[in-house]
C-alpha cells in the first residue's frame, strides 16, 4: 500500500502553495484546479486527524497502535476522498475507518493481550463515530498536554507534538532537525516508552496546575514555529504551530497567553511570502514588498490582540510585530510604539538578546546615541560577546551617527561573525557604503 | 504504581532555606494517605561500599560507585496512580528544594 507519512506529507506540503498557484493557474478543470481540491481535501483530513489518534490513544492506551491506525485512516481518506468527494462528516469517516482497523488487528492479537483486546473492543464498540463535544475536546488536549509533558525531554516533546498531532512523517521531522531517521525514531519510541512505563498521565492538568503547565505548551508550540527550517532557509512547521496555536485557542479560549501566541505566529507568519527575493536571499524588513504580506494575517492577529486581558510576554512580541505589520511603509513604523513594547518586554523577559533588541529600537526612535547607550548597558559583562548580531547592531547606530570610518570597520567585523553568505554580503556592502538613510 | 524516590543532595539548593518544607510533616502526610510505603535516610557517602563480581571473582571497594557532587541521601517508595501524582509529592519534600529529587517507576516485570 501507499505510505500514509509520504501521502500525508506531500498532500500537506502542497496545501501550503496553494494560493500562489490559485492566483496564476486559475481553477476549474485544470491540473491546478484538481491539485487545489486534492489540497483541500489533504487540508479537512489532516485537521480531522488528531482528535482520531486522542481518542483511539484514550481508549486503547496504546500510542503505536492507535497511531498507525488513524495514520492508515489518513492514508485512505487522501486517497478516496479526492475522487469521490469529502463525506458530510470528515471526523466520524475517519473514526470508523481507524476504529474499524484497530479491531482487526486487536481480534487478531495473542492471547496474551486478550484483556486489554476484549476492554478496548468492548469501548470502540461503544464509542459512537461522533464522540460528545466534551470528549473530543478533552482527547485532544489531553494528546497536546501529554506530548508536552515536562517529563519528557524538550526535543522530545517538539517531536512527538509533530508526529502523533500534526501526523508529520518521522522522515520528515529527522531532516529538519538534522537528526538521521533512526535517531528521530529512536527519540519517538524512548518518549513513548517513557508515557507507559512512567505512567504519564493522559490528562489536562487543573487548576494551579494547568497554570504551571501551560507555558510549556506553549514553549513547545513557539519552538515548532521558530526552530526547524526547510531546504529554502524558511521555518518548516510554521503551518503546523500556527494550526495547533489554534486548536488550543478554539480548546481554552480563556487563555491569554495562547491568543497571543497565535496572534504572533500570524503576525510574523504574514510576511512570510516576500522575506526572499528571487535568488532565495533573505530581505531586510525595511525593504520588502509590503504588498505580498498577508493582510488576512495580519488583520486576524490584531484583532487577537485587541480583544487580550492581560499582556505576557507573546503579548508584547506580538504588539511589535503588529506595529511593522501595520506600517504601509517602512518609514512609517511607529518606532516609539515599539521601543515602549521592548521596555514591557525586558521586564518581564530581562534577556541579553531582547536588551539588544530594544537598544534597536530605541535607536530608531530616539536616535542612535540613545540606541548606544542602551546597547552599551545590554553587553555589560559580556553577555553579548558572542551572538552575531550585536556588532551588526553597533556598526548600525555607529553608522547612523555619522562615523562612517568607524562604522566600516564594524560592519567588516560583523560579516567574519556571520554565517549566512546573503546576511554576510549585505554587512560587506553596508562596510563600503557610508551612513544609511534613517528609516524614521 | 510504585515509584522509588532517590533523594540527593545538590550543589545549588533552594537559596531560601526558611521556604523548605517541613519533613516531618511530609513524612506524616504521605504516610497517612498510604502513598509512602517505605523510606529513610541513609548515612553518608563515606561510609559506602560498593560490590561487584567480575570473571566469578569479588571485587569489594571502599565509596560509591559514582564520584559525583550530588549524593543520595535517603529514598522512599512511594504508591501513586501515576507520575504526576509522585511529582506532587517529591515537590513537597524539602530535599526538593535543598538537594534534588530522582523519581523512578518500578520496572513492569509482567511486561
Amino acid at each position: 500500500m501507499t505510505d500514509p507519512d509520504q501521502a500525508a506529507r506531500s498532500n500537506g506540503g502542497a496545501a501550503r502553495r496553494a494560493p500562489a498557484d490559485q492566483a496564476t493557474n486559475g481553477n476549474g478543470g485544470t491540473a491546478a484546479g484538481r491539485a487545489a481540491a486534492a489540497q483541500a481535501v489533504a487540508a479537512t483530513a489532516v485537521d480531522a486527524y488528531p482528535r482520531i489518534v486522542a481518542a483511539l490513544i484514550r481508549i486503547t492506551g496504546d500510542w503505536t497502535l492507535a497511531e498507525d491506525c488513524a495514520q492508515e485512516a489518513l492514508a485512505r481518506a487522501l486517497d478516496r476522498w479526492p475522487v469521490e468527494g469529502v463525506p458530510d462528516n470528515p471526523g466520524g469517516w475517519l473514526m470508523t475507518v481507524a476504529r474499524n482497523r484497530v479491531l482487526d488487528v486487536l481480534r487478531r492479537a495473542s492471547v496474551e493481550r486478550r484483556k486489554l483486546r476484549e476492554l478496548a473492543v468492548l469501548a470502540l464498540t461503544a464509542a459512537t463515530a461522533e464522540p460528545t463535544d466534551e470528549e473530543v475536546v478533552d482527547d485532544r488536549l489531553r494528546l497536546i498536554f501529554t506530548c508536552c509533558h515536562p517529563a519528557l525531554a524538550l526535543e522530545a516533546q517538539v517531536a512527538l507534538t509533530l508526529r502523533t498531532i500534526c501526523a508529520v512523517p518521522t522522515a520528515d521531522i529527522a531532516r529538519v532537525f538534522l537528526v538521521s531517521e533512526s535517531t528521530m525514531t529512536r527519540r519517538l519510541t524512548r518518549a513513548k516508552a517513557k508515557i507507559a512505563d512512567a505512567r504519564i498521565p493522559y490528562r489536562v492538568p487543573r487548576g494551579a496546575a494547568l497554570t504551571e503547565r501551560l507555558p510549556g505548551v506553549l514553549a513547545v508550540l513557539y519552538l515548532l514555529f521558530t526552530q526547524g527550517y526547510d531546504a529554502d532557509g524558511e521555518p518548516a512547521f510554521a503551518d503546523e504551530a500556527i494550526r495547533l496555536a489554534r486548536l488550543l485557542v478554539r480548546l481554552m479560549p480563556d487563555q491569554s497567553d495562547a491568543l497571543a501566541l497565535l496572534a504572533l505566529f500570524l503576525l510574523q507568519h504574514s510576511r512570510h511570502a516576500a522575506r526572499r527575493d528571487p535568488n532565495g536571499d533573505l530581505v531586510p524588513l525595511d525593504q520588502q514588498d509590503r504588498s505580498r504580506w498577508d493582510q488576512t494575517a495580519i488583520a486576524e492577529g490584531v484583532r487577537l490582540l485587541g480583544g487580550l486581558p492581560q499582556h505576557g510576554p507573546y503579548a508584547w512580541q506580538a504588539r511589535i510585530a503588529a506595529c511593522h505589520a501595520t506600517a504601509s511603509r517602512a518609514e512609517e513604523t511607529d518606532w516609539r510604539r515599539i521601543a515602549e513594547c521592548y521596555d514591557q518586554l525586558v521586564r518581564l523577559q530581562p534577556t541579553p538578546v531582547v536588551a539588544l533588541n530594544r537598544a534597536v529600537a530605541h535607536g530608531y526612535a530616539y536616535g542612535p546615541a540613545v540606541g548606544l547607550a542602551l546597547l552599551a548597558e545590554a553587553r555589560a559583562g559580556g553577555a553579548l560577546d558572542d551572538y552575531p548580531l550585536t556588532l551588526a547592531v553597533e556598526a548600525d547606530l555607529v553608522a547612523r551617527q555619522g562615523d562612517a570610518e568607524r562604522a566600516a570597520v564594524l560592519f567588516r567585523a560583523a560579516a567574519a561573525r556571520t554565517p549566512g553568505d546573503a546576511e554576510r554580503r549585505a554587512l560587506l556592502d553596508r562596510s563600503r557604503s557610508g551612513p544609511a538613510i534613517r528609516p524614521s | 504504581m510504585k515509584y522509588m524516590m532517590l533523594v540527593c543532595t545538590d550543589v545549588e539548593p533552594d537559596p531560601e532555606p526558611g521556604n523548605y518544607p517541613d519533613v516531618e510533616v511530609w513524612v506524616a502526610e504521605n504516610d497517612a494517605a498510604g502513598r509512602r510505603l517505605q523510606g529513610a535516610q541513609l548515612a553518608p557517602a563515606s561510609t559506602a561500599t560498593t560490590v561487584r563480581v567480575r570473571n566469578g571473582q569479588l571485587l569489594v571497594s571502599d565509596g560509591p560507585f559514582a564520584e559525583v557532587k550530588e549524593m543520595i541521601v535517603g529514598f522512599d517508595l512511594l504508591e501513586c496512580a501515576d507520575l504526576d501524582e509522585a511529582i506532587e509529592v517529591a515537590r513537597a519534600h524539602p530535599m526538593a528544594w535543598a538537594g534534588r529529587i530522582e523519581i523512578r517507576p518500578f520496572a513492569d516485570v509482567d511486561q
